[in-house]
């Protein structure tokens, strides 16, 4: 699988990643290097197996959907990790 | 009597008859990180005063009788662990002043045990490395050689533990990252069953993979230390009531499989010797010696290097620039916020990964690459499984060699991955591995793998012991020089 600039921008920008035309080179044939390893799956015949996601067999999770208090300075503290606060709350730019 | 020296074990003797206290234990680590971590920068943040009052309060709960396998004991966690009102930066620029504001579900249950944390450890970004010469703040050095790495992602906790700066050290493990580095710097490396310690407040690498561990000095202290942090958890939906599988103590009668695939070319001409020496040991005390084959473990680097990078891609999402982390304070609309935030904040592995698993999981390339990654994933577990059923336990190497000199293959991302050959497989299937030292080549410390059979860690500890009480490689202690 060779990668040409222009997948590499594209998946890039899916990726919200601002690189340089250095960045888009380099992560071009190094993609490529390690696509072209990762072919080596298509060899593995996988008829009727069914994929894995997880390997202690619990099946579903469930709690109570039920609100808790939350330690209040940990509260604040998260808040303030914020580049820009107003009044306790995050504040952000125009998205509409 | 140099303090830092003593494993858990022994201080908690010492602590007990009162022949020292947690502040003296706790001072003599400070003391060693100051001397020698200038040299080995395993220490990204070091806690001196609230150490020292934490280790204050430990002695406070003895005199009041309490006892606990823990208590006052000094340890280090690696940085991708929460640690309350502590920086923790996942060695990544994008956290580089970000202050954890709760704790990961293992540090408050050592924080109850009254372990005391004396600071956080380097690691690659984001845990994504073999050597941690991908960390944003610099690389560690190997203790026994400072010009080679000490293995990866790891690298900080395993050189403080060999270098004894502390007791023992916290360490993740997504596809080797305990195991390498421990034998890369001849301590004892436990990556316990997936789902059995919680991943509560860890920074989240590759969720289905990702398990906290033990990095310590003797397979006996790493015991202890999983002892204190495993437990179902209300927070993390994929913790498991261990459903402990006991194993017997003696070694008469015990299987052990030898996985051919494991002893292929590749492998190190001295670790192979000094590996299959140790199985010749166990051979000796009874232990019944079975060849085995997993034959699709040659696919569980291809596996591992898209579920991973896949993962992180969607992990890696959160640091968008708003809510913490580094956010670029030039960009005005919000798309470049996110795209400069991340493309400054983010190193080039980091980065690689994302791409790489961006690209796995888009459009039209999802069936071919991270279905067909999970349905390999299946025939590897299963595989392990099998031999599993015959066996107690499989022995391997950990890594094919010798740590390796810092920035002699950091310009090649293929070549690194390759080094999580032996210990990738473990991970995908969620098995128990255990890496302890196993001699030395040229100077440096090789490790032996010991795989398990899910939460039958007992096993891991019983087979490791045994080899310990009959050696003594993990007692030796690099110069330093």
């Amino acid at each position: 699988m060779k990668l040409i600039k222009k997948d590499i921008q594209h998946i890039a920008n899916l990726a919200r990643l601002d690189l340089s035309d250095q960045e888009l080179d380099t992560y071009g044939k190094q993609l490529s290097d390690i696509l072209g390893y990762i072919e080596q799956l298509q060899e593995v015949d996988t008829k009727g197996v069914e994929p894995t996601a997880q390997v202690t067999g619990l099946e579903n999770s469930w709690r109570e959907d039920e609100a808790r208090a939350w330690d209040d300075s940990e509260r604040v503290n998260a808040i303030n990790q914020a580049p820009e606060i107003e009044d306790g709350q995050i504040k952000v730019g125009r998205v509409l | 009597m140099m303090l830092n020296k003593l494993t858990i074990k022994q201080a908690q003797e010492k602590l007990e008859t009162g022949d020292i206290s947690s502040v003296d234990l706790t001072r003599a680590c400070l003391d060693r990180i100051k001397k020698v971590d200038d040299k080995v920068k395993a220490c990204l943040t070091v806690c001196e005063k609230e150490a020292l009052a934490e280790a204050k309060k430990a002695d406070e709960r003895r005199a009041n009788g309490e006892k606990s396998g823990l208590l006052g004991i000094p340890y280090i966690a690696k940085d991708n662990i929460m640690t309350k009102d502590v920086r923790t930066t996942a060695a990544s620029k994008i956290l580089e002043n970000y202050i954890a504001p709760f704790d990961a579900t293992i540090i408050k249950k050592l924080r109850t045990a009254g372990a005391v944390l004396l600071g956080k450890s380097n690691l690659d970004e984001f845990a994504h490395g073999a050597s941690t010469e991908n960390s944003a703040f610099g690389a560690t050095h190997n203790p026994w050689d400072l010009e080679r790495v000490p293995g990866g992602s790891s690298g900080g906790s395993a050189a403080a533990v060999a270098a004894d700066m502390c007791l023992f050290a916290l360490g993740t493990d997504t596809g080797g990252s305990i195991r390498c580095p421990a034998s890369f710097c001849g301590v004892t490396g436990l990556k316990p069953t997936y789902g059995l310690a919680s991943r509560f407040g860890l920074i989240a690498m590759t969720s289905s993979t990702d398990v906290p561990g033990a990095l310590a000095k003797t397979v006996e202290d790493a015991k202890i230390v999983m002892d204190a942090i495993v437990g179902i958890d209300k927070n993390d939906a994929t913790t498991v009531n261990a459903r402990e599988l006991s194993s017997g103590c003696a070694l008469k009668g015990k299987k052990i499989g030898i996985p051919k695939e494991y002893f292929n070319e590749g492998l190190d001409i001295d670790v192979k010797k000094l590996v299959m020496q140790a199985v010749e040991k166990y051979e000796k005390q009874g232990v019944e010696i079975i060849d085995v084959s997993l034959p699709h473990n040659k696919y569980s680097v291809g596996v591992y290097y898209i579920i991973t990078p896949s993962e992180i891609s969607s992990n890696l999402a959160r640091f968008d620039g708003i809510r913490y982390g580094f956010s670029d304070k030039e960009s005005k609309e919000l798309i470049d916020i996110y795209k400069k935030s991340r493309g400054k904040g983010f190193g080039p592995e980091a980065k690689r990964r994302i791409m790489l698993g961006t690209y796995a999981l888009s459009a039209g390339y999802f069936d071919a690459y991270y279905l067909k990654a999970q349905k390999v994933r299946t025939i590897i577990k299963e595989e392990f499984d099998r031999v599993l059923s015959e066996v107690d336990c499989v022995i391997t190497p950990t890594s094919p060699h010798t740590a390796f000199k810092i920035g002699e293959q950091s310009s090649d991302p293929l070549k690194m991955y390759l080094e999580d050959i032996y210990v990738s497989g473990a991970s995908l299937a969620g098995l128990p591995a255990i890496s302890i030292p196993v001699g030395f080549s040229k100077g440096l410390p090789a490790g032996m793998q010991i795989i398990g059979k899910r939460f039958a860690e007992s096993a891991l500890y019983n087979i490791g012991s045994a080899f310990q009480n009959a050696t003594d490689y993990h007692r030796q202690k690099p110069e330093l020089k």
